[in-house]
């Protein structure tokens, strides 16, 4: 049974106060909150299991070896890859993206094209846009329409023989809006191109079934699903891991090395190079487990009901603006008050001890489609409750009073 | 009057507030009051880009003096900017060079003077400071 004062009991930052007010965390999409069970995996190694990995005869280091290694089937399980092998550890999202992005660099050539959408995150376009200049192929935009949703009609424009690779988030940081990635996918693999999904915004809020999906590459960070920050995964399938070559050279992604050539590590060690997250790593199994015990279905049956009522709630104000308003949206709500910055009202906020991103939410494209300087967004998890919400709504309205 | 003058008056009319509800509303008053800038001068060039909020500053010479102007899309902003334009504002270029903003602490809105937070004010007073070694150098 799915009961949020007993969850909310098991983070112990919840109790903390900001300015002197209660917290309000609805920073969600930026970072979750850590659960003491995760805090506890990051204590037991530190004080029982610190050693480094994959290498030493002794003790500590083979079970520090193995609780990294058990952690990594821990999420081959939870996203339902076929392989342990086709989880590599990555220090997050960015760093998950980069990797793919370099090694596709080896493969393009100049007219081929990639594909990203309107909807993306500046660290999702920097390294195609990197990737364009190294080879010379082309970048292809997929657009959006006023409610915040890719329009489909015109990415099936965009795709034809020259498409090598598709990059789209599975929900949108800045709106929430969750791709129709199912679609997205199936008609990538039908040109006969790659595809690699963010789900930096969805897996704190679902359980995505890689296989099921039958996605080419799927990343995410530790730290947006109540894990540690640093660490991260990229799920590729093994005949994608094969082709590309290793993104950094260092210990561990070798097998023999002479001063004439080095063979390469096998999956997944070839893209591990160096002494890893060990840590992190394990406390991201922690996390897995952790929110398996909650339930994905719970989580998003209680978010969505989070979703409706703030949703509600925060349209009774006069001259609040809510962008992204597809039907298919997580519990992420970015609005405006008429005429008023989106930084006054986050600071306004803080002082009450609500904690909201304000600004473009790293995502400017999406920004100057609507014209404005950026939003003020709150996005709810599964421990934070209606009474917050109350508590945001009378912040806003006192902002608005302050503001105008 | 001197620009420490200036900030000891400031500091003093925020004494009076009780608490940051006050010190906030009087900031957004003095922001909404004031016109900051000319619209002539709100010119690309003039940006100070924040990944929050955008801030323009002009600076014109006047007997020595150097005379700013300013102005900022967020309303807070705009009310730190009027602070801070009322101290440094009409004075001798090395005055500014020499001045500081510790002042704002004094006042309890240090965290908007923090580099981190990314609002355009800590390269705003970077910008007046430059403004006044550039006119330094043209009085040398």
């Amino acid at each position: 049974m799915f009961n949020v004062e007993d969850i909310r009991k098991d983070f112990p930052i919840l109790s903390r106060k900001v300015n002197g007010k209660p917290l309000v965390y609805f920073d969600n999409a930026a970072t979750s909150q850590t659960p003491q069970q995760v805090i506890d995996a990051i204590v037991d190694y530190y004080s029982n299991y610190n050693a480094n990995i994959h290498r030493g005869v002794h003790t500590l280091s083979q079970e520090a070896t193995d609780l990294y290694e058990q952690s990594r089937l821990k999420i081959q399980a939870h996203f339902n890859a076929k392989f342990s092998h086709e989880i590599i550890f990555t220090s997050g999202t960015t760093h998950s993206i980069n990797l793919v992005a370099n090694g596709f660099s080896s493969l393009l050539k100049k007219g081929d094209e990639i594909i990203v959408s309107a909807l993306e995150h500046h660290s999702n376009i920097v390294p195609w846009q990197m990737l364009c200049k190294r080879t010379g192929a082309t970048l292809k935009v997929i657009p959006m329409n006023e409610d915040g949703e890719l329009v489909m009609s015109e990415f099936d424009k965009l795709l034809s023989e020259n498409t090598k690779l598709v990059f789209v988030n599975h929900i949108s940081n800045a709106l929430g809006t969750i791709n129709p990635i199912e679609y997205i996918i199936e008609k990538t693999h039908a040109v006969g191109a790659a595809i690699l999904i963010d789900g930096a915004q969805s897996t704190p809020h679902m359980k995505p079934d890689v296989q099921a999906l039958d996605v080419d590459f799927y990343v995410t960070s530790a730290h947006k699903i109540c894990g540690p920050t640093g660490v991260g995964m990229l799920y590729g399938k093994e005949a994608w891991l094969k082709k590309l070559p290793p993104y950094q050279g260092g210990g561990e992604m070798i097998a023999e090395v002479t001063f004439e050539k080095t063979t390469y590590a096998d999956l997944p060690h070839k893209f591990e190079a160096g002494t890893p997250n060990i840590c992190g790593g394990i406390a991201f199994g922690a996390a897995i487990d952790y929110m398996n015990a909650v339930g994905f279905d719970n989580i998003a049956a209680y978010e969505n009901e989070l979703l409706e009522y703030s949703t509600e709630k925060l349209l009774e104000i006069d001259g609040l603006k809510i962008y992204g308003t597809s039907k298919h949206k997580t519990s992420v709500i970015s609005f405006n008050l008429e005429g008023i910055h989106p930084y006054d009202v986050g600071t306004i906020l803080d002082k009450l001890g609500i904690a909201v991103r304000t600004g473009h939410h790293c995502a400017q494209p999406i920004m100057d489609f609507y014209k404005i300087p950026g939003t003020v967004r709150a996005s709810f998890a599964f421990y934070n409750t209606k009474a917050e919400i109350d508590i945001l709504v009378e912040g806003v309205k006192k902002a608005k009073m302050m503001l105008s | 009057m001197s620009i420490e003058a200036i900030q000891n008056e400031i500091i003093d009319e925020f004494s009076m507030f009780e608490d940051w509800e006050e010190r906030y509303q009087y900031m957004i008053d003095l922001g909404k009051d004031l016109p900051l800038i000319k619209d002539q001068y709100k010119t690309d060039s003039n940006i100070i880009k924040g990944c929050q909020s955008k801030v323009w500053v002009h600076a014109e010479m006047k007997d020595d003096k150097i005379e700013f102007t300013a102005d900022s899309d967020a309303i807070i902003t705009k009310g730190i900017i009027a602070i801070l334009i009322r101290t440094f504002s009409n004075q001798h270029p090395k005055d500014i060079i020499n001045a500081n903003t510790d002042f704002i602490d004094k006042i309890g809105l240090k965290e908007h003077l923090s580099p981190t937070r990314a609002n355009g004010l800590v390269s705003m007073v970077k910008q007046l400071k430059m403004y006044a070694i550039a006119y330094q150098t043209q009085l040398n």
